[in-house]
Parts: structure tokens; sequence; C-alpha cells
């Protein structure tokens, strides 16, 4: 069996197990490519039914304008039951990337807003396709991550996970996320996409886009909100993202890989990791264990 | 990559086949360096990853300011504080012949749980020993964990070589010692290669200065070594969840776990046993003519029949054993003592039932291969035990079919997976698939006796009423012309029970066999007053489970502490409290206050007449 079809087959079980025995799931949405593959699987996995489950994108208000249009086009498509969160009290209050500290924005209208998300809609197991190549922390969290009723990581006292078997009882007020990508590769992302013919955000594809040039990191110019550091001017450059996320917390890099199957020849000779071109995890080099112990994704 | 054409990678991908691993041994023995080489060796690192590793080595790193490739793994932060490993960490790579996922576990005993979760989806362990040190407690549980887990292959790397001046001898006198070692365990390949990990020495390619060594190198093994596994070729679906989008499509989702199945094939569904031929095969979205093993399928058939979560779909109704009893290797790894006797949720494939441990045969004692006596588990320590289901499933043994053949047990109250488990053999024969149904049954003989069969479950500390209150309800009830029967505590202790004590363990065996002969009882038609301590939650939960919803009442006899301490009847107390009864509920035994009885009696305001009234609202 090849390695796709493995990790596919590992995926769809962990996906119809869940639903199979928690009573009400939902999938997080970030319109990434993860989540496209991780939409493009539940899809399979309940075929010809529909996906039996709500799909929730908790949004920060700071996402690529072109994110949003692929959102909206997608849960059209796929006739989704979509929900759009938004930190209420985040939005009136103004909690931007721009003026706020990185971390403080993220906790608000990242972690706090999936929170209260998770907890009106009462779910109590949430998908997520984030993959444990991603990050060091991330390589050391379970498929199944267990978290208490503040939503924190305890990685101590993680459950077992023996063969396929996966103990999905939920204690009252503990929830649980599931990854069902854990397995899974950019590398293997990106075929996967090439082999099934699965749309993405045109983001991640090469064009000459309006940008600045910040420190290491390159900055596209989405909207008027942009506000400009001193000595910043507009620049025109091929780039394309390996990442999508707030737009202002995002950095590009320099590519001219147009298709998916340039991507690909593009990943096989990167010298750097994926995560690099999120601006959020380097605060410090265990930030994002910080992060999970906090609750977030 | 070589620059060859987009299609022709993909084709090359295609083929690549995945090998999960796992390294196991300790940070002394040179484990990090030793997959720091591994991943640098076949350019696996990239660049920002090395300036950051660069970096967190000169803050924290053991290697007087150069690299440390533990630092690559250990990403937790007390883990890089403490300079251990406290969890599994995964990583991915890849060379031209092969795809890897390398699962980077724990060595110390103390993370055995840890090491449990890596290597069951291992087919390959790396274990590695320091030359200096030989074979250590430590490689034994290493080894013995492997095999416990089902791992049939295995690389033993002995270390620091290059401390030992390359010494072939030193290094064969290992090899035998260790093959000695795994003569009795399941392993089907053990290549025991030389390494000096520091200095890249036999990992990615041959070492000049171990001319001596013919075999290959650790990444030349990775890469060839045969992994097809030894899967059976019976067909097996167990059913994940049953797909109904619409009136007229009706499937059976799960991943097949071994074998094949092909449209238009005879199969069979177990427990019902019925039979019916395969309509239609999906695979995702796609239709098929055929499926095979770890593929995710749905099935429809050609007729209605019922099938739901839990059931199997074979091809072959002999295949399998459907049975409630069985052998099993067991390894315990809560912090919560398992007993005999209690009960657990066991999780099979996808079937869930409860489930008791009939009989600890022995504790294996994996760092000294010795088998020890033990009437209960403790953490970290493996056991050969028996145990039976509440529901009759279907299972194999764990070594013809992994996923027929394990399982996992899980704590009824707190839900923690308690232990992991390997089936050996069924102990029963198979039951016939319908239960035996004798013509006279529990209704024929409850309209004979014209009243309703129950369990009256009184529960409370002693001399808290109980007896008092059965003895005055069954003489109420024999006026009435209902028959009963009182089990009581004190009695069966010195009868049936006369070999338990009052130990945890003794307690609950106690509680078990009480339930049984109660549910005889009802069964018999008879109204059954058990009049019991029964200090235990879970244990009242056990007998609870014996019986059908309407059929248990549970009591509690609310007086308290001090009221039976004053009352004390039997001058327990006053014994207990001058330390002459150890384990005495109440005074240095807890008593769980049951949460959702059906009847509470506070005995300090209520009269026997009211109280006998309550009781007998049940059976009316």
């Amino acid at each position: 069996m090849s390695y796709l079809k493995y990790l596919e087959a590992e995926s769809i079980h962990i996906i119809r197990e869940v639903v199979s025995e928690t009573e009400n799931p939902v999938m997080l949405y970030s319109i990434g490519k993860d989540s496209s593959v991780m939409l493009h699987l539940a899809k399979k996995a309940f075929y010809p039914g529909k996906i039996p489950f709500k799909i929730l994108h908790v949004d920060t208000g700071w996402k690529f304008q072109e994110m949003y249009k692929f959102r909206d086009m997608v849960a059209k498509e796929l006739s989704l039951d979509l929900i759009i969160y938004k930190n209420k009290s985040g939005f009136k209050n103004n909690i931007n990337p721009f003026t706020f500290e990185t971390s403080y924005y993220t906790k608000m209208m990242k972690t706090e807003a999936l929170k209260q998300a998770l907890k009106e809609g009462n779910f109590n197991a949430a998908f997520i396709g984030a993959r444990r190549d991603e990050e060091k922390s991330r390589a050391k969290e379970r498929i199944f991550s267990f978290r208490n009723s503040n939503h924190q990581w305890d990685y101590k006292n993680q459950r077992l996970e023996l063969w396929n078997l996966f103990n999905t009882r939920i204690n009252k007020n503990e929830s649980i996320r599931i990854y069902p990508l854990s397995n899974w590769t950019e590398l293997d992302i990106w075929e996967y996409i090439f082999r099934e013919n699965i749309k993405v955000v045109p983001l991640y594809f090469s064009k000459s886009r309006r940008v600045v040039k910040r420190k290491d990191s390159i900055i596209l110019i989405d909207d008027d909100r942009f506000v400009f550091q001193k000595g910043e001017k507009i620049e025109y450059d091929n780039i394309r993202f390996r990442t999508l996320g707030c737009y202002p917390l995002t950095s590009a890099v320099k590519s001219l890989s147009s298709n998916v199957k340039e991507i690909i020849l593009e990943i096989l000779s990167h010298e750097n990791s994926e995560r690099n071109g999120r601006l959020i995890d380097h605060d410090n080099p265990s930030s994002m264990e910080k992060k999970k112990i906090e609750g977030y994704f | 990559m070589k620059k060859n054409t987009f299609e022709e990678y993909l084709i090359s991908r295609e083929k690549l086949e995945l090998l999960r691993f796992i390294t196991c041994g300790s940070v002394d023995d040179g484990k990090s360096t030793l997959i720091g080489r591994m991943l640098n060796d076949i350019n696996s690192i990239r660049k920002d990853e090395l300036e950051a590793l660069r970096a967190i080595s000169k803050k924290s790193g053991t290697q007087k300011g150069n690299i440390d490739y533990a630092l690559l793994l250990d990403g937790l932060t007390s883990e890089q504080e403490q300079g251990i490993t406290i969890d599994v960490a995964y990583k991915y790579f890849s060379t031209e012949k092969r795809k890897f996922i390398v699962a980077d576990t724990p060595g110390h005993e103390e993370y055995t749980r840890n090491m449990v979760t890596g290597s069951s989806v291992a087919d390959l362990a790396v274990i590695l020993i320091d030359v200096n040190k030989g074979i250590s407690k430590q490689t034994l549980r290493h080894t013995n964990v492997c095999n416990f887990m089902g791992i049939k292959k295995i690389i033993l790397a002995v270390n620091k070589m290059d401390l030992i001046n390359y010494d072939m001898n030193t290094f064969l006198n290992i090899e035998k010692h260790y093959l000695s070692i795994c003569k009795n365990l399941k392993f089907e390949a053990i290549q025991t290669i030389p390494v000096s990990a520091i200095n890249g020495e036999n990992i990615s390619s041959k070492s000049k200065n171990m001319s001596w060594y013919k075999g290959p190198s650790i990444i030349d093994h990775l890469e060839k070594i045969n992994i097809s596994q030894n899967i059976e070729n019976q067909f097996f679906l167990p059913i994940q969840l049953v797909n109904r989008p619409t009136s007229n499509f009706r499937g059976f989702s799960g991943l097949i776990a071994s074998g094949n199945i092909n449209k238009n094939e005879e199969i069979f569904v177990l427990p019902s046993g019925s039979k019916a031929k395969v309509k239609s095969i999906l695979i995702g979205d796609k239709v098929k003519n055929n499926a095979s093993f770890n593929e995710n399928i749905t099935l429809t058939l050609n007729k209605e029949i019922s099938v739901s979560r839990g059931d199997l779909i074979l091809s072959n109704i002999n295949d399998v054993y459907v049975a409630n009893q069985f052998e099993a290797n067991i390894v315990w790894l809560s912090k919560d003592t398992g007993y005999v006797g209690r009960e657990y949720i066991l999780k099979l494939s996808t079937q869930t039932t409860a489930a008791n441990i009939t009989f600890i045969k022995y504790e294996l004692d994996i760092e000294n291969n010795k088998k020890l006596a033990s009437k209960k588990a403790t953490i970290n320590n493996f056991y050969v035990v028996n145990l039976k289901t509440i529901k009759t499933i279907w299972f194999k043994k764990f070594h013809q079919n992994k996923t027929l053949g394990s399982f996992l047990l899980i704590d009824q109250l707190s839900n923690e997976t308690v232990a992991g488990g390997t089936i050996n053999h069924n102990l029963t024969r198979s039951t016939n698939l319908v239960y035996q149904n004798f013509l006279i049954n529990k209704e024929t003989r409850r309209i004979k006796n014209k009243h309703k069969s129950k369990v009256f479950w009184l529960t409370g500390l002693s001399g808290s009423g109980k007896s008092t209150i059965a003895n005055f309800f069954e003489q109420f009830l024999h006026q009435k012309g209902v028959n009963s029967y009182i089990l009581d505590g004190d009695n069966i202790r010195q009868g049936l029970n006369n070999d338990l004590g009052f130990t945890d363990e003794d307690r609950i065996e106690n509680i078990r066999r009480v339930g049984e002969v109660a549910k005889l009882f009802v069964d018999a038609g008879i109204v059954t007053i058990v009049s019991f301590i029964s200090p235990f939650k879970k244990d009242r939960e056990m007998a609870r489970r014996l019986f059908s919803t309407d059929e248990f009442v549970e009591v509690y006899v609310n007086t308290s502490l001090e009221v039976c301490e004053k009352r004390d009847v039997k001058g327990l107390y006053q014994k207990a409290r001058a330390g002459l009864i150890p384990n005495f509920t109440g005074i240095n035994s807890k008593y769980d206050i049951p949460s959702n009885p059906e009847i509470t009696i506070d005995t300090e305001k209520k009269n026997l007449e009211e109280i006998i009234d309550l009781l007998y609202n049940y059976i009316k």
C-alpha cells in the first residue's frame, strides 16, 4: 500500500471513529491547505452521505480577502453547515494585529474565540488539521488530545494511544481536539492535493503582489487597514504563501511556483521548514507549547 | 532528487512504502545522537531548524556548545530543562527508497505508557545499547515491550564502538547474548549492528574501522528490510458505522482488518450469523470491484439485514472466535490498581462491552524474565490474565490478527485507559451464536408466582440497620405470599465466600459473587434482598449491570457514622477504633455514598412501616 493511501486510510478511520463515538463533534476550518485536505477526507469518509457535522471557522477579521472568498465558495459547493465565529468583545475593542502585541492579539482573537465558539455550540470534540511535522511541541501531541474545562493541554498526562484503538470517552467538562492529519507532512499534503485535484486558496500560487518587506518577512498589503512602519515602501514581487493565517502576521516567500506541480518541486528543494513563515511562532523558542497549554489549537 | 521529470517522480513516489519504527534507549546510550545523525546524514534537517538547534544547543545543550541533537526531538520545555525524554516525538523523513515515521520513545520505566504508545503502531524497533554497559535491565524491558506490542523486527544498535577500539569479540558476545534472550520471543528478524553514532559509523554508510562487520548500515537496513506484514488472508471488516443518507442507500463502513473482498461475494455478519452478497464496494467516492487490507470501505449488500456498529462482516463464519472468555497479556498503565472482579470497559476493534479480569495467572517480570504470583495489577507491569466480557464478542489471537486481537481496558468512572491487552487464546468453546433458550424461563416463573422478581440491594455502614430492614421486609413479603430470600453479608461470608477477607480485592470479589447469586435468584422468580455494606460505588455499579434496568433497586440505608458507632450492636466499631480490625468501613476504609440510588432511607427520621411501604411500592 502506498504511503498516501495509508495516510488517507488512517485519517478517514479517525474521522469516522469520532463521529461514531462522540455526541457533538465539529470540524475547525482555517481555509488553508490542510483544512482543505481534511474537508476532502471528511467528504470521502461519509460518501454518498453529507458531512455529518458542523464546520467552524474562527474568524479574527484579519484573514486575507481571497481566503474569505474561497471559504464562501467552498461552503456553497459542498453545502457545508458552516459556523463563522468572531470574538465579539474583541471586535468591539478593535483588537488588531497592528496596534496590539501579537501574543495578546492571538490569545484574544484565536484562543479565546475558539473556546467561546466551542462552548456556545456545546461541542466537546473538535477536528483540527494540524500536523506533527509543523512544530516540535505538536510532534509530541497525541492524535486525540484531551483538554480540561479550560481547554488546557496537560502534556504530562496524555492519554494512551494503542494500535488504532482510540478511547474517545470524554469526562464531564473535558473536550477533545482530534488531529486526523497528525502523520502527514507538508509534502504529503501537496502530493495529495495534486493527485486528488483539491482546490486551494490561490494565495498559495505565485503571482506579482503588492508587498512590504519587514525584517526577514514579506507582508502582503491586503487591504487599506494596513499600517506602514517608518520608511516602509510598497514593492511588487513574485511571491506566494506556504501557510495562511492573519495577513499582517503571515510572511510570504519569494517564489515562482504558480501551480501545485511547481510547489512540490519547490518543497523538495526547500531549505527552510514551513512554519518559518508564521510570525506568531517566533515570540520565543517554546511559544507554541505555551499557547497550547493555554488552550490554543 | 535527481532531475527526472515530474511524472517519473510521481510514479516513484507512488511505489514508496511507509516504514514506521521506534527508537528506544536512553540519552546516555547516545540515542539522540543516533537519531540526529540519521536525520543529518540523509539531509532531513532544514536550515532554519538547524539554526534554531544551534542556538538552543548553546543555551541548554550538554555538548559544550556543539550541536546537541537531543534538543531536536525533545521539544517540550521541561524535557529540555531536565535533559530527558518525557513523551513520544514523531519525526518524518524519506529517502529515495522508503518513507519513514520514527517515534522517539522515552526509555525509563516510569514512561512505559509512552513507549507502549509509540511502539503499538511501529513495524520495527531500533533498540540502542552502550557497548560498555552491554545488555541491561532496560534493554530487556524495551525488548519485551516491543514483543508485547507485536513488533516483529528488531535492530539492536550497539553504540560507542569507537570507545572499545572497534573490538569485534565484544560485539559478537553481546550479539550472542541478545539472540539467546530473544529465543522465546516472537520476533521474525533481528539485525545486530555495531555503530558509533557520534562518528557516524554504520549509520548511513559502512564504517571502515569495522571492516569485519559484513552486515548493512542502519539506514541501509531500514530501506531494505521486508516489511510486507504477515497478514492472514481471511476477510474481516469490523463495522465502524452505518451510512444511511437516504432511504435507498444503506452502507456499512469500516477499515478492512485483513484479507480482501470482491463484488458479488458471499459474506456473513456476526453476531447475527446472517448471510448476504456484496452488492457494491465504495472506497471514498469511487465504486470498486474489490478492496483489500487497510482500505477504508463502504459496502452495500443485496438484501436488507440488520448490521450495526460493532458487528463483523467476514467471508467464513468459522474464522473467528465468538465467546466471552479468553486469556490475554495485559500491560497495566494506570496509577489506580487493577483488581480481579472489578468491571472495566473493554474496547476491541469497534466493539465495546463491560468486562472483568477473572484471574491473574501471573505477573511477568520483564526485566528478569521471571513469573511472579500476583493478585492485583499495578502500574507499568505486565500480566497474563483471564478475562470475561459481559456481552459475547468476536475476536482472534493477537499473533494471527492485530486488529481483532488487541483491546483497551477503560475505567468506568474516570474514563482513563488503564490497560492495553493482546489475546492469547479463548477459554470457552465458541458459543453457538444463539443462546440456549430454555422453555421455562424468568417470565413463565413470574407468571406462576403472580409477582415480579427483583433485587433490593441494601447498602450502608455496618450497624446502619440493613439487616433489620431486610428482616422486616421479608416477613411482610411472606405474609403477602411473595417468594423472597435474603442474601446477608455475614451469612454469605460464612459459606460461599469463606475464602475471602477484607482487602480491596477480596471485597470486590465478595460483591461480584453475591451479584451473580442474586441474578440467579431473580431468574428463579424470587424477590431477593441483598444486605451488604458494599462500600465501593464501582462494585455496586458492576452488580447493577447484571440486571435489566427495572430489576435492580439500590437502597441506601443512610445512618450517620456517629449513630452507627453509638449503636455498635456487634461491638465492632469499638474494636476498629482500638485498631483491632483493619479495613473497617467508615473507620479506616472508605464508603462511597450512592449518588443516584432508587431509594434513600433516613433511618433516623423514618419508622419501619414507612420504610417497608417505600420498598413494597417497587414490586406492587
